[in-house]
């Protein structure tokens, strides 16, 4: 080693892996919850077609409907729900605790912070289930 | 329990290595041995040459995080046993260039601190007689971030962090959000410029990691996320009354 | 990074030395360090100051201490009762003139801190809140939650960082004091991240480097404190004094000796022998009551009650562990509400180190060593003899602790006098000549770094082991050299550390390269400890009464016709250091008879 480099030590700067969110499942959790966000444009690219569907006349949505019936739509769609909810959970859980603590300017517990969100999503989603189911 | 266990360090000496690799060492599994205990066991009767921070061994100091098993923590508070049978793997801080062995450099991270301008400022010229008047209530709403020990466990967790070595990161967000909070400090839309730029709060991406690998539960990832509300307001109160200054 | 004048060889040979050059240098950042360079940086912004630390500044060791600062703040309380208490807990060591000036200056430097957003606690209308400590007459040591030293540090260092005139030296270990024509030029250090040793040009220095504890095998001090000021002064030329007034803190967890503050005693904790008996009513400290009493039983000082924990020990009346003896310090009857409120890090440290949760079990303690009474002799300028030098914190030895150190003096101690002493750095630096680096000096650090070469870097075939070595000194401290002494145990010692300081000669390096040595500054650090632990035994050798923490079984009286005066132990070029007495300065208490709990 020549002498010069003897002061001059050179550190070692790692290079991280492009897979760097595989290696804990911590990281990888975060990236599921991340690539959450696709799968909700997806639902919203669903929703506009269906929109567009039932615009365009009873053959058309029939149409559609037939589309959506189909095993490998139903399969992707139940991926979909999955990282939806995945996506509301994750949420619901962060958002109102740094709301909420912005707001009261002291700590409070995640749960009671998250709460109110949750429950309005219950009630609006027993709502929208009555309706579906014909009792409205 | 058997009474040995291997640690797996990781060594890098730049004077002869051009990257680091793993060297494994037995030493003894006792019950109220922390992983820190274990490392100066090394240096201390096997090889001298083994180098990494430590000073209070009380989790207070800050200097001796590491990698324990893919996972930062710091090594005085970290219970050998835990990790009976082993082997345990212990490196270097990730994200952080490495000087030597479990050494890494801090100079990045000590600009940043101080690039927030993490001290009390007053705009007027008010000082009090006695103490400035601060209510336990007032006291609390900034006590937790005031927490911090400055061991950067937390950009060793932040995958930002690693990919973004501008990103100012958790712990330097945490202080300036400290200091904004505490109710004798003025310097607010000070930090607000340095802290609202893109390496700023906007590259987090709220892994949240950093706040489950902090020992001294500062959360720097609340700090973060309320700050990115903070910042947003300002921002719409800028155009909203460009002129009016609260 | 410090500016780079330029690098000057020595007679063109490869051995380098870069050199820098400041108006004044600090060695350590911890509190009485960053308070001294804020002092200068804000009175004189054109000062360069330099401050020099082998760790980062928020590692230093003032991070961990708990309890609080004390400083008259009540209105039922008085400056005068602050120096009694002061005056009396030091058993009449302590110089009154020094006392009375630290007295009168803290209330005002905890609030300058409190200004600097120092998070103290608060009483609900908003003002600073104060508790009761050992000791005290009265209530006023300030704290931030447990943590006192924690946030003060950080508080002083963050304040720190918007002063451009001050350039921090960060990991860079002093190894010697540069000395010419009697007066202080600066230091060589070594910047261990690249190993380059480094003269660095000052017209003053002021020391900061804290304790020496890790001489000792049980210790709440942090690997750092290894007294490398006190034996940078010392081997410079400027004496030590009262060496041997070692402070055990009663309470420190049996295996690492981490320090469970005296707090937990002030706010009610009660100290119990193996039949559960509150034994320290048995060594003249009180009668037991429910809630703390002042200045009694619990909140005695700290060497009566270290004294009396060991008297448990010796009747046997302790339990037995595996690392030793031990009693046991009861926080149960404060209640869960109490003890997260206002001893959390306590039941912190009690759950990561011990696997014991105060709030149902008691804990586990014994006396460990914890500060050093004794250090760089100063004046109340903080001013060595030695000219340019000065000395601050607990490497300092001013003295207003004199033999026994109340708890929650020293965070006050650090901001006191390191103001005061980058004040008289100042003052001294106006009519001193600024010179360039002579020759005479370039030598020197070249002779230093031709030192640290040859007898550490290169050096190979050394058989001793540094652990083995530092393992029999701290042995030999404790046993001969503990919280009681006696001629023979004392000559013991002394004996050892000198075979001891032979031995270190021919100490085994396994890392000679140059990065970030670190087995090189234990080596370096050992060789402090020996010099600092030679004068701590020899000072207690020659001091032949009883005196606050220093205890002689042979020689169990106070004797205020011979030793009201300090011991002042100065380097000789062959044998034993040389001793001298220095009387205590008295003002207004004469000596009297250290009473508590009466």
């Amino acid at each position: 080693m020549p002498q010069y480099m003897t002061f001059q030590p050179k550190p070692y700067r790692p290079r991280m892996s492009a897979y760097w969110y595989l290696d804990q499942w911590h990281y990888l959790r975060y990236a599921l919850r991340e690539s959450s966000s696709f799968f909700v444009a997806y639902f919203c690219v669903i929703t506009l077609i269906q929109i567009a569907a039932l615009k365009a006349g009873p053959t058309h949505y029939a149409h559609f409907q037939a589309l959506m019936r189909c095993p490998v739509v139903i399969v992707v769609n139940a991926f979909a729900l999955i990282f939806i909810l995945l996506h509301a959970v994750t949420w619901f859980l962060l958002v109102p605790r740094v709301a909420l603590r912005q707001m009261l300017n002291k700590p409070t517990p995640d749960l009671i912070a998250s709460a109110p969100n949750f429950m309005v999503w219950f009630g609006a989603t027993v709502i929208v289930a009555l309706f579906i189911l014909g009792v409205f | 329990m058997a009474d040995t266990i291997i640690l797996e360090v990781e060594r890098f000496h730049p004077e002869r290595d051009t990257e680091p690799s793993y060297q494994s060492f037995e030493v003894p599994l006792r019950a109220d041995w922390m992983v820190l205990d274990a490392l100066n066991y090394i240096k201390d009767q096997l090889d001298g040459s083994l180098t990494f921070r430590w000073s209070c061994r009380m989790g207070i100091c800050g200097s001796c995080g590491m990698m324990i098993n893919g996972v930062p923590k710091l090594t005085c508070e970290t219970l050998l046993t835990n990790f009976a049978p082993g082997p345990v793997r212990v490196g270097p801080l990730d994200h952080f260039p490495v000087v030597k062995d479990l050494v890494v450099e801090m100079d990045d991270f000590m600009a940043k601190l101080q690039k927030v301008r993490p001290w009390i400022v007053r705009k007027d010229d008010f000082e009090p007689q006695r103490e400035f008047i601060q209510t336990p209530a007032q006291l609390e709403a900034f006590h937790q971030f005031s927490l911090c020990i400055n061991c950067t466990l937390c950009y060793a967790a932040c995958p930002v962090s690693g990919l973004d070595s501008n990103f100012i990161g958790p712990a330097a967000i945490a202080l300036a959000h400290r200091y904004n909070l505490d109710s004798r400090d003025q310097g607010q839309e000070d930090r607000l410029d340095i802290i609202s730029q893109h390496e700023g709060i906007w590259d987090c991406t709220v892994v949240g990691e950093c706040s489950v690998v902090c020992p001294k539960g500062v959360d720097p990832s609340l700090a973060i996320q309320q700050y990115k509300l903070t910042a947003t307001k300002e921002w719409f109160k800028s155009f909203l009354l460009p002129r009016g200054k609260n | 990074m410090p500016d780079r004048s330029e690098v000057r060889t020595d007679n063109g040979s490869e051995n380098a030395v870069e050199t820098s050059a400041h108006d004044i240098l600090i060695i350590g950042g911890g509190g009485a360090g960053l308070r001294a360079a804020i002092e200068i940086a804000e009175v004189n912004p054109k000062l360069s100051v330099a401050m020099v630390s082998k760790v980062y500044p928020m590692r230093s060791h003032t991070v961990s201490a708990e309890g609080g600062a004390a400083g008259v703040a009540g209105k039922d309380d008085t400056l005068d009762d602050h120096c009694y208490d002061t005056i009396s807990g030091s058993d009449w060591l302590g110089d009154q003139d020094a006392i009375e000036y630290f007295v009168d200056t803290v209330p005002k430097e905890l609030l300058r801190l409190e200004h600097w957003g120092c998070p103290w606690s608060r009483e609900p209308d908003g003002r600073v809140a104060v508790r009761p400590f050992g000791g005290m007459k009265k209530m006023r040591t300030w704290f931030a939650s447990d943590k006192t030293g924690f946030h003060m540090l950080h508080t002083l260092f963050q304040t720190s960082l918007q002063f451009p005139s001050i350039t921090r030296y960060d990991e860079t270990f002093a190894t010697r004091l540069l000395v010419e024509d009697g007066a202080i030029r600066g230091i060589v250090a070594i910047e261990l991240r690249t190993g380059k040793i480094r003269a660095i040009q000052a017209k003053a220095v002021i020391i900061c480097t804290g304790g020496c504890g890790r001489v000792f095998p049980f210790t709440t001090n942090a690997n750092i404190c290894t007294g490398d000021g006190m034996a940078l002064a010392y081997q410079a030329g400027a004496p030590l004094k009262d060496m041997e007034m070692v402070q055990y803190h009663p309470t420190g967890l049996p295996f690492t000796g981490i320090l469970i503050t005296e707090a937990a005693r002030a706010e009610g904790g009660w100290l119990l022998n193996k039949d559960g008996y509150r034994f320290l009513q048995d060594y003249d400290l009180g009668k037991p009551t429910p809630t703390p009493v002042l200045r009694s039983m619990e909140l005695g000082p700290r060497d009566r009650v270290s004294q009396a924990i060991f008297g448990e020990f010796e009747k046997g009346r302790a339990f037995h562990g595996p690392y030793g003896d031990y009693v046991h310090l009861d926080l149960r009857h404060l209640g869960e509400h109490k003890i997260e409120a206002r001893l959390p890090m306590v039941r912190e440290l009690c759950l990561k180190y011990e696997n014991i949760d105060p709030i149902k079990e008691p804990i586990p303690i014994r006396p460990v060593q914890h500060y050093m009474m004794g250090g760089v002799h100063t004046d109340i300028n903080a001013a060595t003899p030695l000219k340019g030098l000065y000395a601050a914190g607990e490497a300092a030895c001013v003295s207003i602790n004199g033999a026994n150190r109340l708890g929650s003096n020293s965070l006050g101690e650090i901001l006191v006098y390191g103001a005061r002493a980058g004040r008289s750095a100042m003052q001294y630096i106006e009519g001193a000549d600024g010179r360039t680096l002579q020759s005479a000096i370039l030598t020197q650090a070249a002779d230093e770094e031709r030192r640290l070469e040859q007898q550490y870097l290169r050096k190979t075939g050394g058989t001793e082991r540094i652990a083995k070595l530092r393992d029999e000194m701290s042995h030999t401290m404790e046993t001969g050299c503990g919280i009681y002494r006696e001629r023979n145990s004392l000559v013991e010692s002394a004996n050892k550390i000198s075979e001891l300081k032979g031995r270190y000669a021919n100490v085994a390096i396994d890392d000679h390269t140059r990065t970030f040595n670190t087995q090189l500054t234990s080596a370096l650090e050992l060789g402090f400890m020996l010099e600092v632990a030679d004068t701590i035994v020899h000072s207690a050798l020659n001091r032949e009464e009883s005196r606050g923490a220093h205890q002689r079984r042979d020689f169990p009286k106070r004797d205020d016709n011979k030793y009201l005066a300090h011991s002042v132990v100065s380097r000789s070029a062959e044998g034993p250091p040389r001793i001298e007495y220095l009387p205590v300065v008295i003002t207004r208490w004469p000596p009297g008879e250290r009473v508590y709990g009466r």
